[in-house]
């Protein structure tokens, strides 16, 4: 070590030549992230896709694949029609009023969740961790359920419930109603999940 | 720089090519002697002392076994699967390089909870080993990091739904988090994306932090010098050429003796491996032979045991919940305005951040909150140094009580993982309930209740007989 003064105009070049190559460095991190991003291609895997309900009876439900995910189409019977105002007081978001943009379009936010009463189109997975919910049509008392069961959806994960229209109990992890996909009819029995007439 | 030294004439050919080594690369030869052969260890170190050694050895059985595992995967949604399968049935000796690797992941948390067990008992994370143990809890980290993202690579349905799970949990932060999962599966739903990062990273990037971590780790300690079950510093005592009168050379005392204790873990690894691979579902889940199906969750959906007590920690925080936290929250900001001997500006300032975060446990997602919870529940570990207020450092020279405390923190955290291994039920749910209270409690507690009762005498000598 020297005793002389450090040169003061030197370390100020050397602390600003730094900040500089820290910037630098700060940009070149920016393509490793962004690689992270979706792909191309991911991105155009997210294209509509059309489904042919003629063969669904009442009471059965049906399972394709969007973007990755399952939507689920059901032909409710009109017995589980009634059940939904009954089940209202229960659920944490009868109406559908939380994060109506991402989960539920304008021609979806009735008791029904749907644009035809019986036909309900969400894609199935659970709000909270991203399962699938399995189906729990059978009415009354049954492993995981409370015995006045509705008939609905449990979440085998961590036990979340939902109606028949998709809409989530009260006091259950998962936070949001099931979310319904954008979709239209294209005929009275083809059906466009990914797109609806607005766009 | 080293002196240069010249080997004696007539020396023989051993002394001559090790001073020719010696003179070029003195480095290795220090750091044998820091390291081995002039690093004192306590002599009383108990049966406890060899899962720091096992953890070793488990780390390079994974490193080796992955090696070879790389050279028949796929990392590829489309053929992943096949592949393990291929690695299984038709790669000679395949099967068992990949239940060498498979048992070998459940083997390091087993080691590890009980390395991390002897640091709780014996103190060894107090002054000046906080940063041995800082390193070692970011080991534990990695660990959870390198084992999570290595789960998804068979592609089976525990595989997928996990990782869909875990990622999903990051999709809970208030305002960026569903970028968050998105950023981090490079893709709308886990998929092929989302096995190829993880692929790098369990195979790369994980593994590298993790052996600097080690390095740390063990260099740390070996700059403080090991603690024992007595809690006493043996440099404190040192004979007329500055060695600790308690201590003895690593090698060779210690290095046989771990290489007894490897002898016997080697015995219970390999029964498991050979005879009970997938452990009764708890080493490799009976849904993972599956192949992973994006349309269908499993009916019953679990981590792997060794993340099952903070997943319990998940699932406990409930909308009720959220309520008995509000309380704790109020109840610790009164307890630390009316008793902590501190200025007026920082009680203020408790106020405060009392009031924020119960503001902000008002009006987030319990679900978030679930999150902060299991993340905490590790993170906390970090702090143990500065919570621990006990005059003594080993469980040996504390009150009794103090051992039942920490035989039911055992019991506790054994309960946990049991119900994450569980389907949700209600009595399930407040049992985890109470559990994750009792955690939590027993860590923000520490300061208080570590300080309470008698300590015993702690000797001048580490207790040691000959033998």
């Amino acid at each position: 070590m020297s005793d002389s003064p450090a040169d003061s105009g030197k370390r100020t070049w050397l602390i600003a030549s730094g900040c500089a190559g820290a910037v630098g460095a700060g940009f070149t991190a920016v393509p490793f992230v962004g690689s992270f991003l979706p792909s191309e291609r991911a991105r155009a895997a997210g294209a509509a896709v059309e489904a042919d309900i003629s063969a669904l009876k009442p009471g059965e439900k049906m399972t394709v694949e969007w973007r990755g995910k399952p939507v689920w189409i059901i032909r409710r019977t009109p017995e589980q029609l009634a059940t939904l105002p009954k089940v209202d007081a229960q659920l944490a978001d009868p109406k559908s009023a939380r994060n109506p943009a991402e989960l539920t379009p304008e021609y979806a936010r009735n008791e029904a969740r749907s644009i035809k009463p019986e036909v309900l189109v969400v894609v199935g997975i659970c709000s909270h961790l991203g399962c699938s919910p399995t189906d729990k049509f059978q009415t009354g008392a049954q492993p995981s359920l409370p015995d006045d069961w509705a008939g609905g959806f449990l979440c085998p994960c961590h036990g979340s419930t939902f109606d028949m229209a998709g809409r989530v109990y009260k006091n259950k992890p998962a936070p949001d109603n099931l979310e319904v996909p954008p979709h239209m009819y294209l005929s009275d029995t083809r059906l466009l999940i990914g797109e609806d007439k607005k766009a | 720089m080293a002196e240069f030294k010249e080997a004696p004439a007539g020396a023989s050919l051993t002394t001559q090519v090790t001073t020719w080594f010696e003179n070029r690369f003195p480095t290795a030869f220090d750091a044998y002697r820091v390291h081995m052969s002039e690093y004192y260890a306590p002599k009383n170190f108990n049966f406890w002392y060899f899962f720091g050694s096992l953890a070793m050895l488990v780390l390079v059985i994974q490193i080796v076994t992955g090696i070879f595992l790389v050279m028949h995967y796929k990392p590829d949604a489309a053929l992943a699967f096949a592949s393990v399968e291929y690695i299984m049935r038709d790669v000679p000796g395949g099967w068992i390089i990949r239940y060498l690797h498979s048992t070998g992941a459940s083997a390091f948390f087993v080691v590890v909870y009980l390395h991390m067990f002897r640091g709780l008992l014996y103190g060894s994370y107090r002054k000046p080993r906080e940063l041995v143990w800082i390193f070692g809890c970011a080991i534990f980290l990695c660990l959870m990091a390198e084992a999570f993202m290595g789960y998804l690579l068979p592609w089976g349905q525990m595989s997928y739904w996990g990782a869909q799970v875990i990622v999903n949990l990051f999709a809970a932060v208030p305002f960026v988090g569903p970028d968050l999962a998105l950023l981090i599966r490079g893709d709308y739903v886990v998929s092929d994306a989302t096995l190829n990062r993880f692929f790098s990273f369990h195979v790369i990037a994980v593994p590298l932090v993790l052996l600097g971590l080690v390095v740390a780790h063990i260099f740390a300690l070996h700059d403080v010098g090991s603690n024992n079950p007595d809690g006493i510093e043996i440099k404190a005592k040192k004979d007329a050429q500055g060695r600790p009168l308690d201590g003895i050379p690593f090698h060779p005392y210690y290095t046989v003796h771990d290489i007894f204790g490897v002898c016997v873990f080697l015995m219970a690894f390999t029964a498991i491996v050979f005879l009970a691979p997938e452990f009764g579902g708890y080493f490799l889940e009976y849904n993972n032979f599956i192949p992973a199906d994006p349309l269908k969750t499993p009916p019953h959906i679990a981590p792997v045991w060794y993340f099952t007590p903070f997943y319990s920690m998940l699932r406990a925080i409930t909308a009720e919940m959220m309520y008995v936290l509000i309380a704790c929250v109020i109840a610790g900001a009164a307890f630390g305005v009316l008793k902590a001997k501190v200025g007026a500006l920082l009680k203020g300032a408790i106020v405060v951040g009392a009031v924020v975060l119960v503001a902000a446990m008002l009006s987030i997602d319990a679900k978030f909150w679930g999150v902060v919870v299991m993340g905490g529940a590790v993170i906390i570990l970090f702090f143990l140094p500065w919570l621990d207020h006990s005059p003594v450092k080993s469980i040996r020279y504390r009150p009794d009580w103090h051992k039942y405390v920490y035989a039911v923190f055992v019991i506790v955290f054994l309960i946990l993982g049991y119900l994450g291994t569980q389907a949700p039920s209600p009595i399930g749910e407040r049992m985890s309930q109470v559990g994750t209270l009792f955690y939590f409690g027993f860590f923000l507690l520490m300061p208080w209740w570590s300080r309470l009762g008698e300590p015993k005498p702690v000797p001048e000598r580490v207790t040691f007989a000959a033998h």
